[in-house]
């Protein structure tokens, strides 16, 4: 099992989730999330009073999933959530040990 | 506990039902009806009908002038409360929109005890006096001093809303670090000792800077540009000053929270002005109409001359600027509304909108006060160049002030007024200044000023209330 963190574009998010399920991922947990990495943010002004936002808006999208599932999953997002523009966003993979339904206390991929 | 709570309720029964009493002189009696108008003599017929012209003008007049009251109340709540509410920051949502609903009540008891008496009873040339204290004498028959179409009661509640908007503008500079109770306090006495007495100089029989009743160096105020936007811009200043920066002023960013709500409180606001200006003609006449689309006019293009220089400052025109902009104009056209045709309107609106840009974002930077919401930077600059311009722009032809065919204002030609406007606008700012520091002393050594770091860093919502404004668990 792998676990998928992607942090997005929130102008992204809709085709993303979209191509995500077209592929039969069926969960995923969403934040709304604030953040930057190379991205430089942008002024705001308020009579007068220059502010840098810096920490800009972005969507994190988590899923864990089975071993088979992880190079389509990242392939749709790779592509739907590329603008080609700095600001995208980033990929990270894990591995994940374990995994529990908690309702019936499946195990491992019965419980994704 | 119950039996408590009863001997409570007797208690406060017994302490209110003599002071009842006590003013219980007021007559709200109907006028004897008269006799069959059929059966009249003519004589009596033009009687008759003089008294009823008269009680059709009053009840149009007493229409407006209660719609006037309401609509000036509601430029504190929701108007004010919710402009301001939206420009601190989340945490600090709950009191400010608070201070100005505690002046809603606070200022309403105060007036019915000695307010109204100390700013209209009497003939001071200062202040008023206690002749209507408790309300005593202020029934359903005019004022003729002051309104002499609608029942006193009218006139009364009409001016209690102008003094519970005036200190609740000042809360604008002590925004985000002042406690409550030092706040509940100091508006209190300041009431007392600083609006009272100025709202007597300029409105009251007998004030030395009263323009309609033969003041020693006649103000043009029509609505209140010295007794509401100097007094409490000028006031705003030395508590801003006196209290100091807020902690992380001015490197730490503090956005606005919620333009949106300082949006629909700004509307309010432009709306309740109608309220405010036109009904200070305190009739259905002419000159409330006047007052009336100065007001709008000069509310526009004040709107405009912010959002340009805006524009051509920074790229960009924002709607904290157009919003900003409007109740600058607002402000300005106070005193002026209604003495100035609409061109005139126009111009004071622009100018105050320009001005007031330059005052909030320059002048504010350079001294480094942190007027937190800019309550001087609007209501005390916007105010004084609204006075001073009333003296420039003032038509005899709009309100012949001081009799037919004698000139008002500069342009008139009469030059001297420009004087009399400085000599007001000079007493109001000496007056506010001095008394706001005094009572900041006395309040300051009674329950305090200022919360500690830690409250301030918590907010006050939760640590002067104990409650938040948004709450996520909810």
């Amino acid at each position: 099992m792998m676990k998928i963190e992607a942090i997005i574009q929130p102008s992204r998010f809709g085709s993303v989730k979209e191509a995500l399920h077209e592929i039969g991922i069926e969960g995923m947990t969403v934040t709304e999330v604030r953040g930057h990495g190379r991205q430089k943010g942008h002024t705001e002004i308020y009579r007068g009073r220059e502010y840098t936002v810096d920490l800009l808006p972005k969507m994190k999208l988590e899923m864990v999933l089975p071993d088979a599932l992880v190079d389509q999953a990242l392939a749709a997002i790779m592509k739907t959530a590329k603008t080609g523009m700095i600001g995208d966003g980033k990929i990270f993979l894990s591995r994940i040990d374990e995994a529990i339904r908690i309702r019936n206390d499946e195990r491992g991929e019965n419980a994704l | 506990m119950k039996r408590r709570c009863l001997l409570l309720l007797a208690l406060s029964i017994f302490a209110v039902v003599p002071l009842a009493l006590f003013s219980a002189t007021a007559s709200f009696g109907q006028s004897a009806t008269p006799t069959d108008f059929s059966k009249a003599t003519s004589s009596e017929k033009l009687s008759q009908l003089d008294q009823r012209v008269t009680a059709a003008q009053s009840s149009a007049d007493n229409a407006w002038m209660l719609v006037s009251a309401a609509l000036v109340l509601m430029m504190t709540g929701p108007g004010l409360a919710l402009f301001y509410g939206g420009l601190v920051r989340r945490k600090n949502t709950l009191a400010i929109m608070l201070q100005s609903f505690a002046l809603m009540a606070l200022i309403t008891v105060m007036w019915a005890l000695v307010g109204y008496s100390l700013c209209f009873g009497g003939n001071g040339s200062v202040i008023g006096g206690f002749e209507h204290a408790l309300l005593r004498g202020v029934g359903a028959e005019p004022n003729a001093d002051y309104a002499g179409t609608i029942p006193q009661t009218t006139f009364m509640v009409y001016q209690l809303m102008f003094a519970i908007i005036t200190p609740a503008l000042i809360t604008g500079a002590t925004a985000e670090r002042m406690k409550f109770s030092g706040s509940v306090l100091f508006m209190m006495l300041w009431f007392l000792v600083v609006y009272a007495p100025l709202a007597h100089m300029v409105w009251g029989k007998g004030g030395f800077l009263n323009a309609a009743l033969g003041g020693r160096f006649p103000t043009l105020d029509f609505a209140g540009g010295t007794v509401v936007h100097i007094s409490s811009g000028v006031s705003a200043l030395v508590c801003a000053l006196y209290l100091r920066k807020r902690s992380g002023y001015p490197q730490q960013p503090m956005p606005p929270h919620s333009l949106v709500l300082s949006f629909i409180g700004a509307c309010l606001l432009w709306v309740g002005w109608f309220g405010f200006n036109a009904g200070s003609a305190l009739a259905s006449n002419g000159l409330a109409s006047s007052a009336f689309v100065a007001t709008h006019f000069a509310a526009a293009a004040a709107a405009l001359a912010w959002s340009a220089a805006e524009w051509f400052k920074n790229g960009r025109a924002s709607a904290l600027g157009a919003i900003s902009g409007a109740v600058a104009g607002l402000v300005a056209i106070t005193p002026a509304a209604g003495f100035v045709g609409p061109m005139p309107a126009l111009a004071i609106g622009m100018v105050a909108g320009a001005f007031c840009y330059w005052m909030v974002t320059k002048v504010k930077a350079i001294f480094q006060y942190d007027d937190a919401l800019d309550a001087f930077g609007v209501h005390g600059a916007g105010g004084t160049i609204g006075a001073l311009l009333t003296g420039v722009f003032a038509q005899q032809a709009i309100n012949p002030i001081y009799g037919a065919g004698k000139p008002v204002g500069g342009l008139d030609g009469h030059w001297g007024q420009v004087g009399n406007q400085l000599v007001g606008v000079l007493i109001a700012w000496g007056f506010a200044l001095v008394g706001t520091i005094v009572l900041l002393k006395i309040v300051d050594m009674i329950t305090g000023l200022r919360v500690s770091t830690e409250e301030e860093e918590a907010g006050l919502d939760i640590t002067q209330h104990g409650e938040e404004a948004y709450n996520l668990e909810a």
